[in-house]
């Protein structure tokens, strides 16, 4: 999985409303969705943004609503990776199961600023910013939680278990 | 070593006798829920499983409530493919618009929750059910899809903070703002993955609709869960509904806590929050005066009796100020009919306000009632994010019924004392 891109920075608090507001909810199309993804934050966010960026954010990334569409919109819209200091908790779980990567790392941030090419090994938990050529370090997820993201989501993951086992 | 409520309900549907923070568990499901927005998805990934049949047709319910009765062609197929997967499964517990409530008022009120529960729901206010003593949790469509299919799930074993509140409360102070001023206190993630434990004289006294109030909104301070230990008002409160045994837990003595939290109910006034944030709480003193727009009650946080019983006590004999609406909500039909048995009804249409049908509408910005550029709002609801009830420059106001009530008669943020 190639997660290298630039980088889009936003605050704390982040709730689902921004990322995906509930005017968009009466589908569930990937596609249709990305094309709002941020919009009450950014409005020219799904514009602007290629796909392998990241999305760089502070504390409590997610918070709110337990729509799913939230970070299916994300994914769609092309970002790679989140990074932030903290995330909701339903958001959390929703992007290990949409096989969304995350990590949470404070360091990377303060320090990687908006624009930075940044590069990260999810496997490892590091990060590189290309930009500042720093390298910062986030606690990688248990090895279970890997495998649904690199499988591309909890249902895909269940699915490629039971083939192993029949 | 103690364990909290949290903790027991956990243990018990983990098979285990023992367990503590940030272990792993793996839980069977009394309950699993979804509505019309996240079922449609969770609907979906089910499908992708190829497993024929949910693991207990009368342990999945599905309430079709946030965009109905159908806003546009779009919420109606969204609609239409809920409805769809419940016949074809077998559901026992759809609710058809017209039977049908805001979720979290529902369930309870059909003695679908019961202490001791473990549930968990695509809707993040499935932590209204700690007010029973159950353990509830939102989770994604994903994690619905696969708790349909297998009825349990894997979850960490939350710490728990407790929230003390001593003394009487005030006149007109409930539980809506007992619960913004406790975010006020601890923040939007104060109680991140935690469990928020709420006891004291204070909560003893709330009925159980203000409870139900309370820990609709532990997600709001980021909470896994919130809870109350059952008393004889949860036992009379379940006694009437329950159709299968329950359990009651409750907390050890010598439970451990990561923090507690002492508050004097009879310090706090009614609560405001303020834009965009429901931590940004202030009391009434420093809120009235702000002209609104628009006044909503409702919602999965105060759309029960209670609510709609002080909405007509400050309403009575009063107009809803000119240029200003005011739209009520009853949370479900039961209690749409018992407000209009009580002549509730008549007092909401004498003062000059709309009373809708039960829906989620205007709470998510979905319909009935949105916002145009600029405008304010006070609602009983529990979120006031940024563009949350229409435009993006709108802006809400979060407070209680009876302050929502005052402020639709004045036009303005107003104190119950205002008015009565």
């Amino acid at each position: 999985m190639n997660l290298k891109g630039k980088a889009w920075k936003f605050g704390n608090d982040i709730d689902t409303d921004v990322i995906i507001p509930a005017r968009y909810l009466n589908t569930s199309d990937p596609a249709e969705l990305a094309k709002h993804c941020m919009e009450d934050i950014d409005a020219n966010f799904s514009r602007k943004v290629e796909k392998g960026d990241l999305i760089i954010a502070g504390d409590n990334f997610g918070c709110g609503s337990s729509r799913e569409h939230a970070p299916i919109s994300i994914k769609a819209a092309g970002v790679s990776c989140i990074i932030a200091k903290s995330f909701a908790r339903i958001f959390f779980r929703n992007a290990i199961n949409i096989g969304l990567p995350i990590l949470i790392c404070p360091e990377a941030a303060e320090k990687i600023a908006e624009g930075d090419q940044v590069e990260v090994d999810l496997a490892a938990g590091s990060i590189k910013n290309l930009t500042k050529n720093e390298v910062y370090q986030a606690q990688p997820f248990p090895p279970f939680m890997q495998e649904i993201i690199s499988a591309g989501g909890l249902i895909p993951y269940v699915d490629q278990k039971r083939r192993e086992k029949s | 070593m103690g364990m909290t409520i949290t903790e027991k309900i956990l243990a018990d549907h983990a098979g285990e006798k023992f367990v503590e923070p940030g272990q792993f568990v793996n839980v069977k499901l009394d309950l699993v829920l979804a509505n019309d927005i996240t079922g449609p998805v969770a609907i979906k990934e089910f499908k992708k499983l190829n497993t024929p049949q949910v693991f207990n047709r009368e342990k999945i319910a599905l309430v079709p409530d946030h965009f109905t009765p159908n806003k546009d062609i779009q919420s109606a197929q969204q609609a239409k493919e809920l409805r769809e997967f419940a016949k074809e499964q077998e559901l026992t517990n759809y609710f058809e618009v017209g039977e049908m409530g805001i979720e979290h008022a529902l369930l309870p009120e059909k003695g679908l929750v019961l202490p001791g529960d473990l549930v968990i729901g695509a809707d993040s206010h499935t932590c209204t059910y700690g007010a029973l003593g159950a353990f509830s949790t939102g989770v994604g469509s994903t994690d619905l899809a696969a708790g349909m299919a297998l009825g349990e799930t894997w979850l960490m074993v939350p710490e728990s903070i407790k929230f003390v509140f001593k003394g009487k409360l005030k006149p007109w102070v409930s539980g809506k703002d007992l619960i913004l001023y406790t975010i006020g206190q601890i923040g939007v993630d104060g109680a991140l993955y935690k469990a928020m434990e709420f006891t004291g004289e204070a909560i003893e006294e709330l009925s159980m609709d203000g409870r139900f109030t309370m820990t609709n909104m532990a997600i709001e301070a980021g909470a896994k869960n919130g809870i109350i230990a059952p008393d004889e008002k949860t036992i009379a409160y379940v006694r009437e509904r329950a159709k299968r045994p329950y359990k009651v837990f409750s907390s050890d003595p010598d439970a451990k806590y990561a923090q507690i939290f002492e508050f004097d109910a009879s310090d706090i006034e009614p609560q405001v929050a303020f834009p965009h944030s429901p931590a940004n709480t202030k009391p009434i003193s420093e809120a009235a005066g702000i002209p609104i727009d628009q006044a909503v009650i409702g919602s999965c946080t105060n759309g029960r009796i209670e609510d709609l019983r002080i909405t007509a006590q400050i309403l009575k004999g009063k107009k809803v100020s000119p240029y200003t609406r005011l739209i009520i909500i009853p949370g479900t039909q039961e209690i749409y009919r018992q407000a209009v048995k009580e002549g509730l009804v008549e007092i909401f249409l004498d003062a000059g306000a709309v009373v809708s049908t039960p829906t989620c509408g205007p709470c998510l910005g979905g319909h009935m009632g949105i916002l145009a550029e600029g405008e304010k709002c006070i609602a009983t609801t529990n979120r006031n994010f940024r563009g949350r009830m229409g435009h993006v420059t709108s802006e809400i106001y979060l407070a209680s019924p009876a302050v929502a009530a005052a402020s639709a008669v004045k036009g303005r943020i107003a104190a119950p004392e205002e008015v009565r």
